[in-house]
């Protein structure tokens, strides 16, 4: 067996393994049934919830709320982050509230953003945005620092003026570290608002993962974990983590 | 400046035009907490039009910081620097610094790199393509244009630095040890183009560097610095034919006074 075709074959097998395993236990009924369903009747709840359009109205609210949260986390944390990183009096006024407020875990925002917005889309966008707002404007602001003060003089004699300097050496200098950021605040984001959807809010995976509950549906409650599961990864290895390798491979650090 | 102009190999006659870079009484102090260093004392220099100067003097005789305030980017406590009649005030592309270190831009290939200073001055793209084009040919690096920074050796990218200083078309170029982090037989080379490029673009070179040998090469005139504070302790013209060669006899015996002066001066290494 070549080793690429080992590569595709053994984790197939360690799946398929994984599975019969999980569907011998629920067909022992070693426990309850409706608290360890096997892997047929997790397959069926999905079917079901795909068919009546459940799902897609669950990933549509969710989505869009990730989105929209996570690109104003990218706008605001950028700014704070470019900010702190240039401007030394920034760092040590802004710079600390953004690494105190970071300790903070970001669903603890949600009591104040419903007192603030009501049970509404502005609440749980503001909770995704405050998951990851904190960790990007770090990475931001390391990422303006790790530029060598070299690159930026020889820009100077060059002819730039200031805002060019930001525009042509700052801005694409800082991707390394950027890049790193965003996989992170995506993954903060994520988590945030799968809490914030399971405590208040209608709609979304989170909150179908709460009907399962109310409904005592453990096989929809564990297609919706999957289902949680498959779009956490499907984001991070087709967006992010090809991202970060393609800055990598062009600044030459592997 | 411009590619392909025929100069005379003589230096210019001295004191018959206005210096292009003038240097008078120039103080420069660093103070930190516990020290209060005096980089430079009182010198004073000219650099003609077309001029190859080279800044000779030991690690700590303040030549960087010499080069700094010709480029603007540092300001002298004392005394006046003047570029072309006015006085320096800020970094400018008429006279571009060749770092020590690449200094390059690793999200651009090659042929950006060059391009950046052009960019910046929002050069119609058929011009700045004509000028990549040009300088890139001058350093010998065509082949390579589409290349990405982390796959070039340290001469190459110094010659890419260099073609990116050039392509701005400067009226000075200011060099700071440019050739001193590399290996002895890509140095030998890089003088020789070094020289080249020089008597191809008739611009104005003041080049800093701590290595005799280089200097006697490449000089119209060498300014031998003393440590401690940095001064000017003396002038030496170069009336050697081009292009020269390290092994030259001429060359070893100037490389021999220069030392010489610089032992006299108790900066000897």
């Amino acid at each position: 067996m070549t080793a690429r075709l080992r590569r595709v074959v053994a984790p197939l097998l360690f799946y398929a393994g994984l599975v019969a395993l999980w569907q011998a236990l629920a067909r022992l009924e070693v426990w309850s049934p409706y608290l360890f369903p096997g892997p047929d009747a997790v397959l069926a709840a999905l079917e079901r919830v795909w068919e009546n359009g459940l799902l897609a109205r669950a990933l549509e609210a969710t989505l869009t709320r990730l989105v929209v949260g996570f690109a104003l986390a990218c706008l605001l944390g950028g700014a704070v982050g470019i900010l702190t990183g240039a401007v030394r009096l920034a760092d040590e006024t802004l710079g600390t509230v953004v690494l105190g407020l970071q300790s903070l875990p970001s669903i603890t925002w949600l009591p104040l953003a419903v007192l603030w917005f009501g049970l509404s889309e502005r609440a749980i966008i503001f909770v995704t945005l405050m998951g990851s707002v904190f960790a990007i404007a770090t990475s931001a602001r390391d990422g303006v620092r790790s530029i060598p003060p070299l690159q930026r003089r020889a820009a100077q004699v060059l002819g730039a003026s200031r805002w060019q300097t930001v525009r042509y050496v700052t801005l694409p200098g800082m991707l390394p570290a950027m890049a790193q950021g965003l996989r992170l605040g995506w993954a903060f984001s994520w988590r945030s608002l799968m809490a914030g959807e399971i405590l208040y809010v209608s709609d979304g995976l989170g909150h179908l993962l709460q009907v399962g509950r109310d409904l005592n549906d453990t096989p929809l409650v564990l297609a919706v974990m999957a289902v949680i599961v498959l779009v956490g990864l499907s984001c991070d290895r087709l967006l992010f983590s090809p991202f970060e390798a393609r800055v990598r491979a062009r600044w030459g650090l592997r | 400046m411009r590619v392909e102009t025929a100069r005379d190999t003589s230096p210019p006659a001295q004191g018959a035009v206005a210096p292009l870079l003038s240097v008078r009484h120039v103080t420069r102090r660093f103070r930190t907490r516990r020290h209060d260093t005096v980089a430079l004392a009182d010198v004073s220099l000219d650099v003609h039009e077309g001029e190859f100067v080279c800044v000779v003097g030991p690690s700590g005789c303040g030549k960087s910081t010499l080069l700094n305030l010709l480029a603007g980017l540092d300001r002298p406590d004392a005394g006046t620097v003047a570029f072309a009649g006015r006085p320096v005030l800020g970094p400018g592309p008429d006279r571009v610094v060749v770092f020590q270190e690449p200094a390059l831009y690793p999200w651009l290939n090659v042929r950006a790199n060059v391009e950046f200073g052009l960019r910046l001055q929002r050069l119609p793209r058929p011009v700045r393509r004509a000028r990549v084009d040009r300088y890139l040919e001058l350093v010998r690096l065509s082949r390579f244009q589409r290349a990405w920074v982390h796959e070039l050796s340290g001469g190459m990218k110094q010659r890419v630095q260099l073609a990116r200083a050039l392509a701005v078309e400067p009226r000075v170029l200011l060099m700071d040890e440019p050739f001193a982090a590399l290996d002895a037989q890509t140095r030998d080379a890089l003088q020789a183009e070094l020289q080249e490029i020089w008597a191809r673009t008739g611009c104005t070179i003041v080049f800093v560097t701590h290595n005799v040998r280089e200097a006697a090469i490449l000089a119209d005139r060498v300014l031998v610095l003393t440590p401690g504070p940095g001064q000017l302790q003396r002038e030496l013209p170069v009336p050697l034919p081009r292009p020269r060669q390290p092994d030259d006899h001429a060359v070893a015996d100037l490389a021999a006074t220069i030392r010489a002066e610089l032992a006299r001066g108790g900066g000897a290494q």
